[in-house]
């Protein structure tokens, strides 16, 4: 009987594991032998994505560097909730300073490690978008410039969640938080505001940037094991939905973090040296409805009445993510 | 302790913080039933022997398959699988190939020549089986893996029921037949050939058995009376087929007319076409889509170059010609006569409108209860006698080889506890697995593997099997396109999607299991597994 080997496992790399992949195909959150750099009895909301996206970018990056590692981390709920003192969550070296100076902290210990000579030590330093794009924002361009060598992740939550949900240079237009209210001719964050840090960084031509969310495991620690593979600046930039800022149900988080990705909102790639690489199609085309509707944040969008001028203005940027990053399956890679 | 400055309390792990006590729901796992299993009448557990056939073990996955069902390879290509109409598979893509790869692994286990287990220890019991067609067989088969001593008495010259003579060659290949026959009787069943019980009351009173199961099928062609000249040529399909095992084939001339709608028809006018006629036309009352045929078969026949002459009906017949009469449906979809007439070139006509059973051996046997001329049994399938079980086309059902190996199964199990001084009593059946159940984001796109057909040249003048084997690959894909719908298959999903690491993975066949002092009930494993394995249900305060 011929045998040629087939490439198609029932559920492929979506699923965590998948045990008709060999052990070294597997994913890392797969291991009954993974860090869980962030343990039991964190103070995480139900369904924090978060708490999530963390556990995954640092195993992997556990995994990577061969278990050295020291993480410095923002002021947000990362920090929050996983060190009300006396207890911690981390289960690897981990540090937090203050809200806005967490690049600087990393460069500051990768300076430190190069001067004892143990540069087979990597440093990642973390924060959430209002410490990455707002506060944190100088620290971090400058550790760009200087091309430190420091992975940075930003957990995008898309507003400062820690103190109760006020607007970031993260929140995405029409969104409410405490500080844009749902009142007026249009409610919600204003269009055309905010930072597009991912756009940012790679105009520091850094070695490697990359975005990703907690809806596609495999990618996101494809890419931080990329990211560990250089040395120099590195800024991965993860989307984790926020289920009390959100005003979304905790078990939707995967899922409204697929619809961000699948409907173009949230363009999923990767670029070295300021050019894009590689993008993450997008495999069912949702029109962006979908992902705004199970969100209480964008209610006033939807009732009284369906406004549906917002909703085509967001479409349209959607849109524009699609062809500007070539989302969609027949665009060339 | 002496600590640095400023930090007044020892510093300790989280794990100290019982996120439990948050929980408004848990998340339990479950078992729920596949539509596929829930549709099969031989009660198969198909994603349970596709799982095996999933990671490339064939054998692990034919011998769960064998649990169930002694025939796979027969199976593989006579079925008409109601599992693959109910399969989940098909609101998403198309559905699962189940019966391809059935043949597949049917076929493999002959070749590599795997036995089934061996039978349980000698009970002493002994148990006759009256009729070896495949729910004899099947009723044969477990009676004997559960240790009791099996015999067989078989009209016919060769074992295997309308397997052998109704189901023409080019369906269902004789030697695949026979090697999954002497497998059975491999184990020790014995079949007596040529030993047509006449008067069952008579080996009843013998009492050399502790228990019987009948099943002798529904064997004779119903006759319709069609007013006929005299030199008229009628058969009827059944004779036809059987005629086609070993004896002389019938002349039936160049244009052949067969009367009916149902498969029967079908194999009827595809053999005569293989037989060198010219034409061949089915007439039939009715419409395609009230066709009892099934739409393959239809489509074969077709292919193969069978007419259909719809809407009419036989009104005489004559030497070389037959008249028709147009019918037309009343708003109830019963065809009414319109009066109209047409005549049809024919040299003969083949009778293929249903058969019954022969229940001459029932004459001096009392208690047998017989309605609608078929015998009728509890659902222990045991007939108004106690001891006395019958199952197959004998008795009230749908009329496949599939109902009669399970009704052979169940009535095995039903006699074993029977035999024992005990009930049997049906497992519980678990909750169904909807499609809306599942999240089929998780599962890789992938089109249904169809099997090769013979060119249809050689399908008309031959009876070589039409219907080709998927080989190692593609039977390896088709099975993997399988969700897995309701049950757990380890795909690791809930042990990573946890934001708070509160699942235990087990390991390999071990599955997993929640920590409740931690989960805080959000649900995301739930909602995040793709097979609908998970439930929430309210916690009691
Ligand atoms: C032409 C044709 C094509 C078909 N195609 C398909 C198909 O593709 N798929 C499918 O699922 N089903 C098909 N069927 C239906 C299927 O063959 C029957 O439903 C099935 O064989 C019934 O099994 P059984 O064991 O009840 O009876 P049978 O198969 O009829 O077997 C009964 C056995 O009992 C023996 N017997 C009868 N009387 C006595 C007696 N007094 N003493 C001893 N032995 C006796 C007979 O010789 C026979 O061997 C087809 C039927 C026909 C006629
Ligand atoms: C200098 C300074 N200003 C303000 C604060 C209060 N503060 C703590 S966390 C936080 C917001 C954090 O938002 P983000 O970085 O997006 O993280 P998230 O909580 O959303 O994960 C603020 C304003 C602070 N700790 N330090
Ligand atoms: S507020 Fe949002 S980010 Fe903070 S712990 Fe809760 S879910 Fe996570
Ligand atoms: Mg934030």
């Amino acid at each position: 009987m011929p045998f040629q080997p087939i490439k198609f496992y029932q559920t492929g790399s979506f699923v965590v594991g998948n045990r008709l992949l060999s052990e070294d195909q597997r994913s890392v959150q797969s291991s009954e032998d993974r860090t869980n750099s962030l343990t039991l009895g964190h103070r995480a909301c139900q369904g924090c994505g978060e708490a999530l996206g963390a556990r995954y970018a640092l195993d992997a990056a556990m995994r990577a560097s061969g278990n050295q590692m020291v993480v410095a981390n923002a002021t947000g709920c990362l920090e929050v909730f996983t060190t009300p003192f006396p207890e911690t969550s981390w289960q690897i070296p981990w540090i937090h300073s203050l809200f806005g100076n967490s690049a600087a902290v990393g460069t500051g210990i990768a300076a430190a490690l190069r001067a004892k000579g143990k540069q087979d030590i990597r440093v990642v330093a973390q924060a959430g978008d209002g410490g990455t794009v707002d506060i944190g924002f100088g620290p971090l361009s400058g550790m760009f410039e200087r091309n430190d060598d420091v992975l940075f992740i930003c957990y995008d939550n898309e507003a400062y969640m820690n103190t109760g949900v006020q607007r970031s240079g993260a929140t995405p237009p029409a969104a409410r938080t405490a500080t844009t209210d749902a009142v007026g001719p249009h409610p919600g964050e204003d269009f055309g505001k905010g930072k597009n840090l991912p756009l940012i960084a790679m105009a520091h031509e850094i070695p490697y940037v990359a975005t990703a969310t907690v809806a596609e495991l495999r990618d996101l620690e494809y890419k931080v094991e990329k990211a560990m593979s250089f040395h120099g600046a590195r800024y991965i930039h993860v989307l984790v939905p926020c289920p009390l800022g959100w005003g979304s149900a905790p078990s939707d988080t995967i899922r409204l973090s697929r619809l961000a990705k699948e409907s173009g909102l949230f363009p999923v790639f990767e670029a070295e040296g300021g050019d894009v690489t590689s993008v993450s199609k997008i495999r069912h085309q949702v029109p962006v409805e979908e992902y705004l509707r199970p969100q209480r944040r964008y209610q006033h969008l939807f009732r009284p009445q369906a406004d549906t001028e917002t909703i085509g203005r967001i479409q349209a940027i959607a849109d524009k993510n699609i062809s500007r990053f070539g989302l969609t399956q027949s665009d060339p890679e | 302790m002496e600590r640095p400055f400023a930090i007044t309390l020892e510093v300790g792990t989280s794990r100290h913080n019982k996120t439990g006590s948050w929980r408004v729901e848990r998340p339990v796992y479950v078992d729920r039933l596949p539509p596929c299993n829930d549709a099969c009448p031989a009660g198969e557990n198909i994603q349970g022997w596709l799982y095996h056939a999933e990671s490339g073990d064939y054998e692990a996955a034919w011998r769960k398959l064998m649990e169930d069902n002694p025939l796979p390879a027969v199976m593989g290509r006579v079925c008409y699988h109601p599992c693959q109409t109910a399969c989940n598979r098909g609101s998403l893509d198309e559905e699962v190939g189940i019966n391809s790869v059935e043949h597949f692994l049917g076929d493999l286990a002959l070749d590599k020549g795997w036995m089934p287990e061996p039978a349980a220890a000698d009970t002493g019991k002994k148990a006759l089986v009256i009729g070896a067609g495949p729910s004899g067989l099947s009723a044969a088969y477990h009676l004997r893996r559960l240790g009791h001593t099996v015999t067989i008495y078989e009209a016919g010259a060769n074992p295997g029921g309308m397997m052998r003579y109704g189901i023409p060659k080019y369906r269902l290949p004789r030697e695949v037949l026979d090697a999954e026959i002497r497998r059975i009787e491999g184990m020790g069943v014995e079949i007596v050939l040529n030993h047509k019980v006449d008067d069952l009351a008579t080996v009843l009173a013998e009492k050399h058995f502790d228990a019987v199961f009948l099943a002798i099928g529904a064997e004779i062609g119903k006759r319709a009376y069609v007013p006929a000249g005299e030199s008229a040529r009628i058969l009827d399909a059944v004779s036809f087929l059987h005629s086609m095992e070993g004896q002389a084939p019938p002349l039936l001339g160049r244009r052949v007319a067969i009367y009916g709608g149902g498969n029967t028809a079908m194999d009827a006018a595809r053999t005569a076409k293989r037989l060198g006629a010219t034409d061949a036309v089915v007439v039939y009352r009715r419409t395609r889509d009230r066709m009892p045929a099934h739409d393959v078969e239809v489509e074969e026949a077709v292919e193969e170059g069978v007419e259909m002459r719809w809407l009419s009906t036989v009104k005489h017949a004559d030497a070389g010609k037959l008249l028709l009469e147009k019918m037309t449906l009343d708003e109830k979809g019963m065809p009414v006569a319109t009066g109209e007439f047409e005549e049809l070139e024919a040299d003969s006509l083949i009778l293929a409108l249903g058969q019954e059973v022969d229940l001459e051996l029932l004459q001096n046997v009392d208690g047998v209860v017989v309605a609608d001329g078929v015998v009728q049994v509890d659902r222990n399938m045991m007939t108004g006698v106690p001891g006395l079980f019958a199952g197959g086309d004998m008795v009230p059902g749908e009329r496949t080889v599939t109902v009669g190996v399970g009704h052979g199964k169940l009535a095995a199990k039903n006699i074993d506890a029977w035999l024992r001084g005990t009930t049997y009593s049906r497992p519980e059946r678990h909750e169904i697995a909807p499609f809306d159940m599942l999240n089929t984001w998780y599962y890789s796109d992938a089109p249904q593997t169809v099997r090769a057909k013979l060119d249809v040249a050689r399908r008309r003048s031959t009876f070589d099997e039409v219907v080709q084997g998927l080989d190692e690959s593609n039977a390896l894909f088709e099975a993997r396109r399988c969700l897995s719908c309701g049950n757990c298959f380890e795909c690791d999903n809930c042990y990573g999607v946890c934001p708070d690491n509160s699942v235990i993975k087990l390991g390999p066949g071990l599955r997993y299991e929640f920590d409740y002092d931690y989960c805080k009930g959000c649900g995301i494993c739930a909602q995040e597994c793709p097979c609908g394995a998970i439930k929430m249900v309210p916690e009691t305060i």
